[in-house]
């Protein structure tokens, strides 16, 4: 469904995202993790339309949309959620999520309408009225999920929907992202919590200091000294091996 | 689509037009016609710096091009009045999508964007100050013309009628936005316009609308001030003076709703002649009314005058009305 050929992203003198690749198959979670500055937002937003690229294509449903404005992306179907939440500050949940539904009615009640059901599906139901400022950030998460969700996207972008959610919180929305991808939506998820990654996707992608170092199942990538080295630093794969063989 | 919100706007049209028969004095008429045409030109600022964020220093270029296209289209050319309305409007608009597209295609927003519509009203003054085209700096004159096919009124409440249908037209353009999917992205990209593209919104053509509507709102306004006083010059049509009063109306009032530049123009203005009544004509003292009436709004009601009456539970709340603040 998405392709990413050798995409590549320079900040003058630092290569944030270096000559990267990656797929989504169809109805599939996968998903997208490395290291804390390894250049993963910055990839998200080359996809998204939000950075143009220096090289290299994106490919979404067999059409090339590398030159795309993120607005058009968005009507294509591809839909984001931010890592740092943007909220519009000054309107309610529901007016938040029917800026999203406009994609697809001119009516401000039916806007309203499917404003108030998708709130209901990500459990802000009991929150349309309140002002986004005033959400916890587990809400603030849930209503930036609800807005891409009200675009009717096909596929969707999440960029650590659960970060800085406790665990509790972290269990309630699990089975929400999976929820979503069994409608029919295709995810592609930044994500930290590993917990996540191994429960919820079919695919991961490791990304690190802008190269893409290792992909295949979660459980596989996890096990892989490359991965293990680029979290833990230079031998740590070694060492980690040294010390199992030890217990053993 | 339902009327929610249509009462109160339908009846201040309405208060205003009965006041005038209720045998009030030519000198309060005569104010009363130019607080609808400074409320006109501030509903026209309201469009993009309310409810787009977009706050202009320059709306003098748009009131402006309609005050001379009104006075030369008529003078020079001898255009029929209403004619020369609709024409002046329309360049207003275009005017207003020029500058637009200059901006916004660089993506200014802010105080760049405010300098760069101050700067262009400032070199149209200029250059309608020089060009023999708009009289120089003589103006242009209009004819005393009676007659409804020359807009111009033996009976000057019949004027005051036709300036209040176009603030009601301005309300209901106003009311639109509130109740439109164009005016629900026009807030989103005023709230945060990297989130409102994500979800699809063209934030460089909603913005290019937006301004082109709010210019044709503030011609209107420049071309039936022309009309009132039957003359223009460039420090009357282009002078910071109008995009002043402009934004000022819009700000005191509540900027981002559908009644607060019609109620700002009317407070600032009345407390205004109030002041120059009681001060003997001291000059200046006027502008200091309008100084404390700022300081005194920002302290108690920083959502301008509206937000007083919402608390009274006089206004209803649209879908954009509430701004972050408020929040």
């Amino acid at each position: 469904m998405l392709r990413v050929e050798k995409l590549t992203k320079r900040f003058s003198g630092l290569l944030a995202v270096d000559a990267a690749s990656l797929s989504v198959e169809q109805g599939s979670i996968t998903g997208l993790i490395g290291p804390n500055g390894a250049g993963k937002t910055t990839l998200f937003a080359m996809i998204a339309g939000f950075l143009a690229s220096d090289g290299g294509a994106v490919i979404y449903e067999d059409k090339d949309i590398t030159g795309l404005k993120p607005h058009v992306r968005a009507r294509d179907g591809i839909a984001r959620t931010f890592q740092i939440v943007q909220p519009f500050e000054g309107l309610d949940v529901q007016q938040n999520i029917a800026v999203g539904a406009y994609m697809h009615t001119a009516s401000q009640a039916e806007a309203m309408r499917q404003a108030a059901e998708i709130a209901q599906r990500v459990g802000l139901g009991g929150e349309l009225a309140k002002a986004s400022s005033g959400l916890t950030v587990a809400g603030r998460k849930r209503l930036e999920l609800a807005r891409a969700l009200a675009t009717r996207p096909r596929l969707l972008l999440l960029d650590e929907v659960l970060a800085g959610l406790n665990p509790s919180e972290i269990r309630d929305v699990i089975p929400m992202i999976r929820a979503i991808r069994d409608q029919g939506i295709t995810i592609l998820m930044i994500e930290h919590i590993m917990q996540a990654v191994m429960n919820l996707c079919d695919r991961v992608f490791v990304l690190s200091q802008g190269k893409m170092i290792a992909e295949g199942e979660p459980a596989a990538v996890c096990a892989d000294p490359n991965v293990i080295e680029a979290y833990l630093g230079h031998g740590a794969a070694a060492r980690l091996k040294l010390e199992s063989a030890a217990d053993a | 689509m339902t009327g929610r919100g249509l009462l109160p706007v339908a009846a201040a049209v309405a208060v205003l037009a009965v006041i005038p028969f209720l045998g009030i004095s030519g000198s309060l008429l005569n104010l009363m016609i130019f607080m609808m045409i400074i409320a006109l030109a501030a509903q026209g600022w309201n469009v993009l710096g309310g409810y787009g964020g977009l706050s202009s220093f320059g709306h003098a270029a748009f009131f402006g091009v309609g005050a001379y296209a009104m006075a030369i289209l008529q003078a020079r050319y001898g255009l029929n009045a209403w004619l020369a309305l609709v024409i002046g409007i329309a360049l207003g608009a275009l005017f207003g999508a020029f500058i637009g597209f200059l901006s916004f295609r660089s993506g200014l927003k802010g105080s760049y964007f405010a300098l760069v519509t101050l700067a262009f009203a400032e070199v149209a003054r200029i250059l309608a100050n020089s060009a023999n085209f708009t009289g120089g700096a003589a103006g242009t004159i209009l004819n005393l013309q009676s007659g409804v096919a020359f807009l111009q009124f033996a009976d000057r409440r019949v004027f005051l009628l036709v300036v209040l249908a176009f603030v009601a037209i301005g309300l209901l353009a106003t009311w639109w936005l509130e109740h439109s999917r164009f005016g629900a992205y026009l807030v989103a990209l005023r709230e945060n316009d990297q989130a409102a593209q994500a979800l699809g919104v063209d934030v460089f053509t909603v913005k290019l609308k937006a301004i082109a509507l709010s210019a044709a709102l503030t011609a209107a306004s420049g071309c039936l001030y022309a009309q009132d006083y039957l003359f223009v010059d460039a420090n009357i049509a282009f002078g910071s003076w109008i995009s002043i009063e402009a934004l000022f109306a819009a700000i005191v009032g509540g900027a981002g709703t559908v009644l607060g530049p019609l109620i700002g123009a009317i407070v600032l203005l009345g407390l205004g002649e109030l002041t120059k009544g009681l001060s003997g004509g001291i000059p200046g003292l006027d502008l200091l009314v309008f100084g404390v009436i700022l300081v005194l709004c920002v302290a108690f009601s920083p959502n301008g005058l509206v937000t007083l009456l919402r608390r009274l539970g006089i206004e209803r709340r649209g879908f954009p009305a509430k701004t972050a603040k408020e929040a």
